[in-house]
């Protein structure tokens, strides 16, 4: 049986994380359809048929699909997965508020955050924030897993041409109403996604002179992170916590400055591609996992990085 | 209005988490354990709704072994009224933990129920969903703002886009963020009073919940090791080496 990748959009765009879980599902088994549940989500539908390891796209549509409410999605994958050996989609807020329903209604004990496919029923996944990986192996008949995007490429995004099929919604959910979603309009990339990350620990001090750190992710182009100590210091809001209880973050590139490395924020960050940390104190766990470390004052080595990378004039885009 | 909290023990955040020598799992003998982070929101969310005199009882109930019941104890300690273990020994998926609070909550009969939004040891953020799913009943995730409405919920969650406010009518499922309060410590007091309240045994096989796990753990691992790294002597150096060694900037 086929494998049912489920969708993320916004009714005109295919979510970018949508072609990470595609290239997940289809190393379960190629031959993979897609459901795209929404309203007037036709654009979104076509771009999801042009993707070429998509054999078959499933449109479904009513008013009340418009903002992804999980009791609406829910029964129809439940419905749909009888055709099917596997349900998948991205382990962000959208598939874990979704996919647990999904098994749940299926019987099926779910596989969260996946890293890697090692065979269509046996799969990667980080336990303890990434302190453990755990090899599991579900022995359901039905799999429902969501896959972490960061560790797979997204697949390709033109080229095919799979046939769209509609297909009936489902009773509409009346106990849960949508109400409002403030999306966070920031020039700054999102701390779960960027590609550089740059962090302040307590040895910043105080939140004034998180302005150090502004001034290098202006630079750099980066999202803007915090230890917890740094959070429970009232230096920034908590929404910029990496950590075990914060995010946890993958990117090519995290500058840690001023922080320690409590074994809560490695697990939100030793996975990042190139660690450096910049501390003054150079027995601080941290330089355990940094590729550069840097023993400085920060307050000194901070405005000379941010001269330095003047100097290159290379603002990343 | 009456509140359920569910409550997990898990390895204290704070702990380096070890993989066991024979790769079946990690290391959890001589280990501090504590309530995990979130259900402490999840608690403290239930008490506060209860003394603004919109709740007139809170339950605290965990899924574990004999020794959960010091997490219960603890939810005691900062304000739930009475506890409830389910024992149950060796590995619990979520859905069996959701299979047994369903049978608790047709038994209780709750309002609300609340949880966190995830648990710290098995990362798998599915057990309030999955409970919501059996009762087919709202489910509020990743809440950061709970306002309490006549019957109804206005839920404020934390999305990756930012947030998201959506509205549910009681009976309903709500999992707490860190995002939503500011957990209280138990007062020694309190703690001592704790004691003195009851809590409720139930063996997991009385429930006629087939809880056998259904995923096969084949091996736990260490991740790997980073390679070990270098230290710079300049800034001038670092800069160099990130842009022509690492080419990240």
């Amino acid at each position: 049986m086929s494998v049912l990748l489920v969708a993320e959009h916004n009714n005109k765009e295919l979510k970018p994380f949508t072609l990470n879980a595609v290239t997940a599902a289809s190393q379960m088994n190629t031959d993979l359809h897609a459901v795209i549940i929404g309203n007037n989500c036709g654009d979104a539908a076509k771009k999801l048929s042009e993707l070429p390891l998509v054999k078959k796209v499933i449109q479904v549509e009513a008013a009340y699909y418009e903002n992804f409410v999980a009791e609406n999605f829910a029964p129809v994958i439940v419905k749909l997965a009888e055709n099917y050996s596997h349900v998948v989609c991205s382990a962000n807020t959208f598939g874990k508020n979704l996919m647990p329903r999904i098994a749940a209604s299926l019987d099926t004990s779910q596989v969260s955050d996946i890293i890697k496919v090692i065979s269509a029923d046996t799969f990667l996944r980080p336990i303890y924030a990434g302190n453990a990986f755990a090899t599991v192996k579900s022995k359901d008949p039905k799999k429902c897993i969501t896959i972490r995007p960061t560790s797979f490429d997204p697949c390709e995004s033109s080229g095919g041409s799979a046939p769209i099929e509609k297909a009936e919604p489902s009773e509409e959910f009346n106990n849960t109403k949508f109400v409002k979603r403030e999306e966070i309009k920031s020039d700054r990339p999102e701390l779960g996604t960027a590609r550089v990350v740059v962090s302040g620990g307590r040895g910043m001090q105080s939140g004034d002179n998180f302005k150090l750190i502004t001034s290098v992710a202006d630079k750099l182009n980066a999202a803007i992170g915090a230890s917890r100590a740094a959070v429970d210091a009232g230096y920034i809001s908590n929404d910029h916590q990496v950590g075990q209880t914060g995010k946890v973050v993958v990117p090519d590139l995290y500058i840690a400055i001023g922080i320690s490395g409590a074994i809560q924020h490695l697990a939100g960050m030793k996975e990042s591609k190139v660690i450096v940390a910049i501390n003054k104190d150079g027995e601080a766990p941290i330089f355990s996992v940094a590729d550069y470390g840097l023993e400085a004052d920060l307050f000194e080595a901070v405005p000379q990085f941010i001269e330095e990378l003047n100097k290159l004039n290379t603002i990343q885009k | 209005m009456k509140i359920l909290v569910a409550v997990k023990r898990v390895i204290d955040y704070n702990v380096q988490v070890r993989v066991k020598e024979d790769n079946t799992g990690v290391v959890t003998e001589n280990v501090k354990m504590s309530t995990n982070p979130p259900d402490d929101n999840a608690i403290e969310e239930a008490v506060k709704i209860k003394e603004s005199g919109k709740a007139t009882e809170v339950v605290a109930v965990s899924v574990g072994e004999e020794k959960a019941q010091e997490t219960v104890r603890k939810a005691l300690a900062v304000g739930a009224d009475r506890g409830i273990l389910i024992k149950a020994d060796g590995i619990l998926e979520p859905l069996a933990v959701s299979k047994l609070l369903q049978k608790i909550v047709e038994k209780e009969k709750p309002d609300l129920v609340f949880m966190g939004k995830q648990a710290i040891d098995d990362d798998c953020n599915q057990t309030g969903q999955m409970l919501s799913a059996l009762l087919n009943w709202p489910q509020a995730t990743f809440a950061s703002k709970i306002e309490i409405k006549d019957k109804k919920l206005e839920v404020t969650r934390e999305i990756d886009e930012g947030l998201e406010t959506i509205e549910i009518n009681i009976p309903a499922i709500v999992t707490c963020d860190l995002r939503l309060n500011e957990p209280r410590y138990a007062s020694l007091p309190n703690i001592m009073k704790a004691k003195k309240k009851p809590i409720e045994q139930i063996n997991a096989s009385d429930l006629g919940v087939d809880t056998s796990p259904r995923i096969e753990q084949i091996k736990v691992e260490e991740p790997p090791k980073r390679k070990a790294g270098i230290k710079v002597k300049s800034v001038a150096e670092l800069v160099q080496k990130l842009k022509n060694e690492a080419k990240v900037i």
